[in-house]
């Protein structure tokens, strides 16, 4: 999560305190990612020594009573980092990843077992993110859009899992360790 | 209060070499108001575990008990007469009667239980309202949304007194918020005391439910825990009481 970029968006809005902003962060994100006093002032701070954003009241002391508007430097900076992708090319170096392949190799370990241990506990996770949807989404739609993302995220984990254990079962691998075919560990190498 | 429970029950298709063995040996208990999901891969068993909880199918082994009553100790008619009262079925393709508008629909089933086609027709009306389906009643199924075709046959699910929701991939085709929205018509019907079963193999489907039970060739293996109460929360907290 950018802090530094949400800040920009709220200063896009017109000129705003730093208490102001922290209070706008939190509701915008439907109050999931707490963030203290301390890290909007480094961050103001940062912004200001790039000059995306001015001080309001010039060199007056950080604190409550200081209002900051945007640059227009730091509108383009908000525009390119909006219309940016992030970066989702990371290879697969997931820890789930990484215990179910593990799970393969060690004698006396159903790899299925593994897989149902981390599916269960990822559905329970889904269970508490959508009983707090149900109660809340009605009234707060910045929530629930967060519940949406982390659900849909937990989504694709658990469709991963539903995948890998039907696949292994098709192999039947679970009596010979899964080796990577030298073009795919080639591929995999190139991406790092 | 247990409202429906499976003991012990196995259903094989087939004899000799052809045998398959559909689910073997599975124990399930829902009580009133409450909504579990039976979560598995296609051909884990969950299709055939929710015909035989609704008395579409016999078990080759087992007890299905609803509301007390062993359907295997009640003659053909008693059976026929508890499952067109008691139980209400959601399809993934609704199993709309094409020839039926959305009342018709709904107030079918109660009229072949007997229920005078005045009565009949207001109570399907009401719970066509209760979905928000109020200026539908007079359409006929090609004339709906998909999202408007399950709400009616969820409503045709729970009209009268049915007290117990059976819905088989109840999101069907439908995109993830109608899904949302046909999980939360469930769930409102398990709030007025309805005993639900959903099966999917969604996980998101599954979430909104009160347990999750997974199925894997043909076997219940495991399911969830429930979560906290903000009671049993409390007793975890440390004790604030300084020198304690």
């Amino acid at each position: 999560m950018s802090v530094r970029h949400a800040l920009l968006a709220f200063l896009s809005e017109g000129p705003k305190y730093g208490l102001q902003l922290r209070q706008e962060f939190e509701t915008t994100t439907g109050e999931v990612w707490p963030l203290n006093v301390g890290q909007v002032y480094t961050t103001l701070q940062r912004l200001e020594r790039d000059a995306l954003i001015e001080s309001e009241d010039g060199d007056k002391e950080d604190g409550p009573q200081k209002a900051f508007h945007i640059t227009e430097a730091g509108r383009k900076e908000l525009g390119d980092w909006l219309s940016t992708p992030p970066d989702l090319t990371s290879p697969p170096r997931d820890e789930l990843v990484i215990k179910v392949l593990s799970a393969l190799r060690v004698p006396g370990v159903s790899v299925h077992d593994v897989i149902q241990v981390h599916r269960r506990y990822l559905v329970e996770l889904m269970q508490q993110w959508t009983r707090l949807k149900e109660d809340e989404a009605d009234f707060d739609v910045a929530f629930a859009l967060v519940a949406d993302a982390e659900l849909f995220r937990l989504d694709s984990v658990v469709r991963w899992l539903d995948t890998a254990d039907a696949r292994l079962k098709r192999a039947k691998l679970e009596s010979q360790p899964a080796k990577a075919s030298p073009v795919i560990r080639r591929r995999l190498v190139a991406r790092r | 209060m247990s409202y429906l429970q499976l003991c012990e029950v196995s259903k094989t298709y087939g004899i000799g070499a052809a045998e398959v063995q559909a689910i073997r040996d599975v124990n399930l208990v829902v009580e009133r108001g409450s909504l579990v999901a039976v979560m598995g891969p296609s051909g884990s068993g969950k299709s055939t575990l929710l015909t035989i909880a609704g008395s579409l199918e016999e078990p080759t082994s087992g007890d299905v008990v609803i509301d007390g009553h062993v359907l295997s100790s009640l003659s053909r008619n008693d059976k026929a007469r508890l499952r067109r009262r008691t139980v209400g079925y959601v399809f993934q393709d609704f199993n709309l009667l094409p020839g039926l508008t959305a009342l018709e629909n709904v107030s079918l089933p109660m009229e072949l239980d007997g229920v005078a086609a005045k009565r009949a027709q207001r109570t399907g009306t009401a719970a066509l309202e209760e979905l928000g389906l109020a200026d539908r009643a007079r359409h006929y199924p090609d004339e709906l949304s998909g999202g408007e075709r399950q709400r009616v046959a969820i409503a045709r699910a729970v009209v009268g007194e049915r007290s117990l929701l059976l819905a088989d991939e109840p999101s069907g085709a439908l995109d993830s918020a109608n899904g949302e929205a046909v999980m939360r018509l469930i769930l409102s019907a398990c709030h007025r005391g309805v005993a639900a079963v959903v099966v999917t193999h969604d996980a998101q489907l599954a979430s909104w439910a009160d347990r999750v039970v997974f199925i894997r060739d043909g076997r219940i293996i495991d399911q969830t825990v429930p979560p906290p109460t903000p009671e049993e929360l409390l007793e975890d907290l440390p004790d604030p009481t300084p020198g304690r």
